[in-house]
């Protein structure tokens, strides 16, 4: 019983993953850059509920709905003022330095306003949970919610990348951004969308993130971000059903490495199964062969 | 007025003049070929007409509107679409969801209301569904609607490229060597399409082509590019007889 205990909490740490990494991958799918500053939006996300939470005194909904505008805002003018000017760059490193720069400044930002102690976070889902099978199973609320969260914005992304014009107009500028636009579709505009979708997603997953692990400093996107990232690679970067996939794994292994293994060695273990997996399917689990031009 | 009016256009690349001093009037309802012999710049014309190049020098005017400083996206608003030399269609797509990205820009509803399925989702979707089948109709190509775009044989892959062109409306339409890599049966079929177009939309074209049958069969007008310069300009039949342009093609003896 108690495995599956375990295997829930790693399905539940796992969403979490996913979240993040939809933002990764779908930015990387559309704009073709990787946004290592992800992860502090999600920081970001944090400090703003824990702010206006503290200030309704315990109102997490307005604060989750105020982080979800902020980070939605602050992803769309990150990408407007640090990203969109390098997308002709000669390099694509430029951007990818730029991005690593944003992070430290969002770090450094949150420790000059918050300092660099550890906040305790109180949970947004106050309800208890459930106990099955007498007792023996217990299973936490914030673990339920945050699997059918994950779950929902699955779907609801595909239908919006699948069924709508704005989704169409992403998948085309993914394929051929010159041919996008002779075709009328704004790729700057798209790519703006993409980042304020990918940057709400932060939120959200931030809401989630420290309510179960609820401690909050300037640095606690930092390494959920990287695993997400890693997440987002691991299912094949570009693939939205990847991203989940990928990030479910990674949450599984690393609860049930922590159990049976080590706590210490878990991070080892999940980099580790990076390494192997990118040696035997370099495009990761759903990813698709890149076709070379000749 | 013309529709297209362009005058003494040039751009150059380091050194190289690509196009040179190029003028063309095309007249609406025309159906105008663009020809020469390989590199004499005539994709780099089409590249200048949309946007993708900027000239040096010179004007382009559209129904009267000057575009010639304008981006990609708003002369493709203005009324100027293309297609491509190799075939740039969104291959992952399916054949309808191609032409509906053509569409895009003339249909509109909020991302909100697109992620929410709310407000005017439904019945906007709805139109742009009956639209691109319109369309699809028109090209034959309303069985394969949810065939993935790389999964069709390459001679609808050519008139899908055209349909989505037709997607956005134009009042000028840019063939970039229509029928580059098909067989003769294929360019036959090809001609009708032209014509197809042509008699349904009332389009103006211009087309650039290698295939001599095609251009001599359906073009009312040509200009021969040769070195990025104007080399010849008229009637079909007196370009295709004048000894300059049969020495830029065949050499001189």
């Amino acid at each position: 019983m108690s495995f599956l205990t375990y295997l829930i909490n790693g399905l539940s740490l796992g969403s979490i993953y996913a979240i993040i990494a939809l933002g990764y991958t779908m930015v990387y799918g559309i704009a073709k850059m990787l946004n290592f500053a992800h992860g502090d939006f999600i920081m970001v996300g944090c400090y703003v509920i824990f702010t206006v939470s503290g200030a309704l005194s315990g109102n997490s909904v307005v604060g989750i709905i105020v982080a979800i505008v902020l980070c939605t805002l602050l992803g769309i003018t990150t990408e407007f003022i640090a990203y969109r000017p390098l997308r002709g760059a000669a390099s694509p490193l430029a951007v990818l330095i730029t991005a690593i720069g944003v992070s430290y400044l969002l770090e450094n930002v949150a420790l000059l306003i918050f300092g660099a102690d550890i906040k305790s976070f109180t949970s947004v889902i106050s309800w208890e949970g459930l106990s099955l099978a007498g007792g023996q199973l217990k299973i936490q609320g914030v673990t339920i919610v945050t699997i059918i969260i994950s779950l929902v914005i699955l779907l609801v992304l595909q239908l919006f990348i699948n069924k709508t014009k704005q989704g169409q107009a992403m998948l085309a500028v993914a394929e051929d951004k010159g041919a996008a636009t002779l075709m009328g579709i704004n790729v700057n505009k798209t790519i703006m969308l993409t980042f304020a979708i990918g940057s709400a997603l932060a939120a959200i997953a931030g809401a989630l993130l420290c309510s179960a692990y609820p401690s909050l400093s300037p640095y606690t996107g930092a390494m959920p971000g990287i695993k997400a990232f890693v997440a987002a690679v691991l299912g094949g970067i570009g693939s939205i059903p990847g991203a989940m996939i990928g990030g479910l794994l990674l949450g599984i292994v690393e609860i049930l490495s922590k159990t049976y293994i080590s706590s210490q060695l878990s991070d080892a273990i999940v980099f580790g199964i990076l390494v192997i997996v990118l040696l035997v399917k370099p495009t990761g689990i759903l990813g698709k062969v890149i076709q070379e031009k000749v | 007025m013309a529709l297209l009016d362009v005058n003494n256009l040039s751009v150059s690349f380091g050194g190289l003049r690509a196009v040179d001093d190029f003028s063309i009037t095309i007249e609406k309802g025309e159906l105008y070929g663009l020809i020469g012999p390989n590199g004499a710049g005539k994709t780099t014309v089409f590249n200048l007409l949309t946007g993708v190049y900027k000239p040096n020098e010179g004007v382009i005017k559209l129904d009267g509107e000057d575009i010639t400083r304008k981006s990609t996206i708003e002369i493709n608003h203005s009324g100027i679409a293309r297609t491509f030399q190799n075939i740039r269609l969104f291959k992952q797509m399916s054949v309808i969801d191609n032409v509906k990205v053509g569409l895009s820009e003339t249909f509109k509803y909020s991302a909100l209301e697109g992620i929410l399925h709310i407000g005017k989702y439904k019945s906007v979707e709805k139109k742009m569904d009956d639209e691109a089948m319109k369309l699809l109709k028109v090209f034959d190509l309303d069985k394969e609607r949810d065939v993935l775009a790389s999964n069709l044989p390459y001679g609808k892959q050519r008139k899908l490229e055209i349909a989505r062109a037709m997607a956005t409306s134009p009042k000028l339409l840019l063939l970039d060597e229509p029928a580059a890599g098909m067989n003769p049966n294929e360019t036959a079929e090809l001609m009708e399409t032209i014509a197809l177009v042509r008699r349904e939309f009332d389009m103006t074209i211009l087309l650039i082509e290698h295939d001599m049958k095609l251009v001599s069969g359906i073009c009312e007008k040509l200009t021969v590019l040769n070195f990025g310069r104007v080399l010849k300009q008229g009637e079909t039949k007196q370009v295709l007889a004048d000894k300059e342009v049969i020495a830029a093609y065949l050499g001189q003896d």
